[in-house]
């Protein structure tokens, strides 16, 4: 999988979580917690989103290696 | 499962504060304890002196008052001289603002640094603090500096811009915000710059005589129907924040203590900011968000001592698992805690497991501004229960009787209202500007919870349910109404119903049913859509769930049926429904 498809697929991901993010552009490099306004229930959802669409398992000790849109294409691209 | 955890005198540790819960009950004085503050020299109790002040007074200045944890991996210690110095330049600015007594300075800020000495500043001028969540949306935050008829607020730029600069015009009291540097330190138009104003702000502040009943702080809760509440506490609240902090926490002088609660909420104040400081603890504080490596990484690293935390979080860190905090050394918790909503027995058990010791859960709200009923280091915890009621705290549960008055219920088996007698020092003194709704919490000589419990024949209380439609969401209430009104305003949107529904995690996430104008149908981006205008204006009060539904329940009177909903919804049996208009059929 190319790194534009996951990038695509973590932000349809999101928009399923925060769908008022369609309106904002995510940028790769900030915390989007802190950006998009999302609690850990939030990131919680998110990543159960992502194994869904991906079958990817991302345990909960490693979202804060999620903290922006660039680290968890990375990390995702690392475990597809 | 484990039904009690029996306590065994804990030699390691000393003995706790509260050796005995019967003899310290019968002892127990709120006068006496009173002695074991300072008081103002000029005559009075002022929080932000007993929180601060007297400490440096007293030799302990060098003492580290706050570990500060950065969200980037910044750590910063303030210590008890240092934020003396700061409060009182903030006190300055306050004056030279021209901020009189009782006038409300607000927050709406992350747990950096500056919140705390603004709470503490405030305190000092006796101005009424009121902190407000950052999480909230826009609308919230209008609503709540416009009940409070807010003068001054403190924020942040990145939360000036995105939440309050479009609602400022709402809120013709409001004459001053003050820009936090955080992150960045550009005041944008029409704002003051933190920098300049402290910069030019002295480091000494006589604290005026204060009343013990003068107002200090507003904290907003919401109910089932109308506005949110704001309640009001006052100065000697202080000696509820001491005596809980001490018993029921055991905290000692000295202690490295983390509350993982935000200041926007009523516990993050008790207790994430006057309680500790008015038992000269060393306080952690941590900007970051929820994170189980980071969480252990902090009991370990700062060495924690005492714990105080929320069923979410602990349900979250035990979806982790055992590996990661066995793979630590938290040889140094000595007593954990738990509030916010009732800690499920699991959870009281996971923690004696894996930390050796069970969490220890207690109940209060935001209109006893400090823990009422508690379990305690000497007390066996029985996992489930909130405990029994705090020495100087009367508890009852109470039923109405043929009479039309509220009797006690001794029957261990019979559920009823949580009741207390209204006369300890931190008792909300009213809702801001709301008499009625002040009024109509007490009766027959008792403060009513609004929750339904019991207590069982050894005296532990059991939460049962709410006796309204109000909300916890991971430990946060929140007023169905306050979800509804801000929903109604989509213009697709003709009714709708808020009701909490059950969530492993959160323990319950706000769900919403609408119905929908003429002509409009319902789809998945309808449904996208209106989950995010949620989001957009109600941030972290917007529902989780929305759901489409023909017509809403609602009874002849035209109110929603939100118990219906919620029983449709698990699929639970209806019950009657006679007074409904567009029923269940």
């Amino acid at each position: 999988m190319k790194r534009d498809e996951i990038r695509e697929t973590l932000i349809a991901c999101l928009s399923d979580v925060a769908p008022e993010i369609a309106e904002e552009e995510v940028e790769d490099d900030v915390d989007i917690r802190d950006e998009l306004d999302l609690d850990s229930m939030d990131i919680l959802r998110w990543v159960q989103g992502i194994h869904k669409a991906l079958g990817v398992e991302i345990p909960e000790e490693d979202y804060g290696k999620m903290t922006s849109l660039g680290d968890a294409i990375d990390y995702v691209a690392g475990r597809i | 499962m484990t039904t009690r955890i029996e306590k065994r005198a804990a030699a390691v540790d000393g003995p706790p504060n509260l050796v005995d819960y019967e003899q310290a009950r019968a002892s127990f004085s709120w006068e006496a304890s009173r002695h074991e503050l300072d008081g103002l020299p000029d005559g009075g109790l002022n929080i932000a002196y007993e929180a601060v002040d007297r400490h440096v007074r007293s030799g302990h200045g060098s003492q580290t008052a706050v570990i500060w944890r950065g969200k980037a991996g910044a750590r910063k210690e303030i210590t008890y001289a240092d934020l003396e110095r700061l409060t009182n330049q903030l006190a300055n600015v306050l004056a030279s603002l021209g901020v009189e007594a009782g006038e409300r300075v607000y927050s709406l800020a992350g747990r950096i640094p500056e919140l705390y000495v603004c709470a503490l500043g405030a305190l000092k001028h006796r101005a009424i603090f009121c902190p407000l969540f950052s999480a909230f949306g826009p609308e919230p935050i209008a609503e709540r500096l416009q009940l409070g008829e807010a003068k001054v607020l403190f924020t942040t730029e990145r939360l000036y811009r995105r939440r309050v600069a479009q609602i400022r015009d709402r809120v013709p009291t409001l004459e001053h915000v003050i820009i936090l540097p955080d992150p960045k330190p550009k005041a944008p138009k029409g704002t003051i710059d933190w920098n300049d104003a402290m910069g030019n702000a002295s480091a000494e502040y006589r604290i005026a005589p204060t009343d013990p009943e003068m107002p200090a702080l507003l904290h907003f809760t919401s109910g089932t129907t109308g506005t949110p509440k704001g309640a009001l506490h006052v100065h000697e609240a202080v000696l509820t924040h001491y005596v809980t902090g001490k018993l029921a926490l055991d905290l000692r002088p000295g202690d490295i203590y983390w509350c993982t609660a935000d200041p926007g909420w009523v516990t993050g104040t008790s207790y994430g900011i006057t309680a500790p400081l008015v038992n000269r603890v060393t306080m952690v504080v941590d900007e970051a968000e929820f994170d189980p490596q980071r969480w252990y990484g902090i009991l370990e690293e700062e060495r924690v001592q005492v714990w105080y935390t929320a069923p979410t979080a602990i349900r979250m860190l035990m979806r982790s698992g055992p590996e990661l905090p066995r793979s630590r050394d938290l040889s140094n918790l000595r007593f954990m805690a738990s509030v916010g909503e009732p800690l499920n027995p699991q959870a009281v058990v996971w923690g004696y497991e894996v930390f050796g010791k069970p969490f220890h859960d207690n109940w209060w709200q935001t209109e006893t501004g400090g823990i009422m009923i508690s379990n305690y280091a000497s007390m066996d915890v029985k996992p489930g229960s909130m405990g029994k009621p705090m020495p100087g705290i009367t508890a009852a549960i109470v039923r109405e009787g043929d009479d039309g008055r509220l009797h006690a219920v001794d029957d261990p088996k019979k559920d009823g209202e949580l009741a207390l007698r209204p006369d300890w020092p931190s008792l909300f003194r009213g809702y801001w500007n709301n008499q009625d709704r002040y009024d109509a919490c007490f009766r027959d000589g008792w403060y009513l919870t609004g929750d339904l419990a019991r207590r069982d024949e050894e005296g532990y209380y059991w939460f049962v349910g709410r006796a309204d439609d109000v909300i916890k969401s991971a430990g946060h209430l929140i007023g169905p109404f306050e979800v509804e009104s801000v929903i109604m305003r989509h213009p697709a949107v003709a009714e709708v119903g808020v009701i909490g529904k059950p969530d492993p995690v959160a323990g319950t996430i706000i769900k919403a049913f609408v119905s929908l104008q003429p002509g409009r149908q319902w789809s998945a981006e309808l449904q996208k859509e209106l989950l995010g205008f949620g989001r957009k204006n109600l941030g972290t009060a917007a529902p989780r769930e929305i759901d489409f539904t023909e017509s809403l329940p609602k009874t002849r009177s035209g109110k929603i049926m939100r118990r219906l909903l919620k029983a449709r919804e698990l699929g639970l049996p209806e019950g009657d429904t006679s007074t409904l208009e567009g029923g269940s059929s």
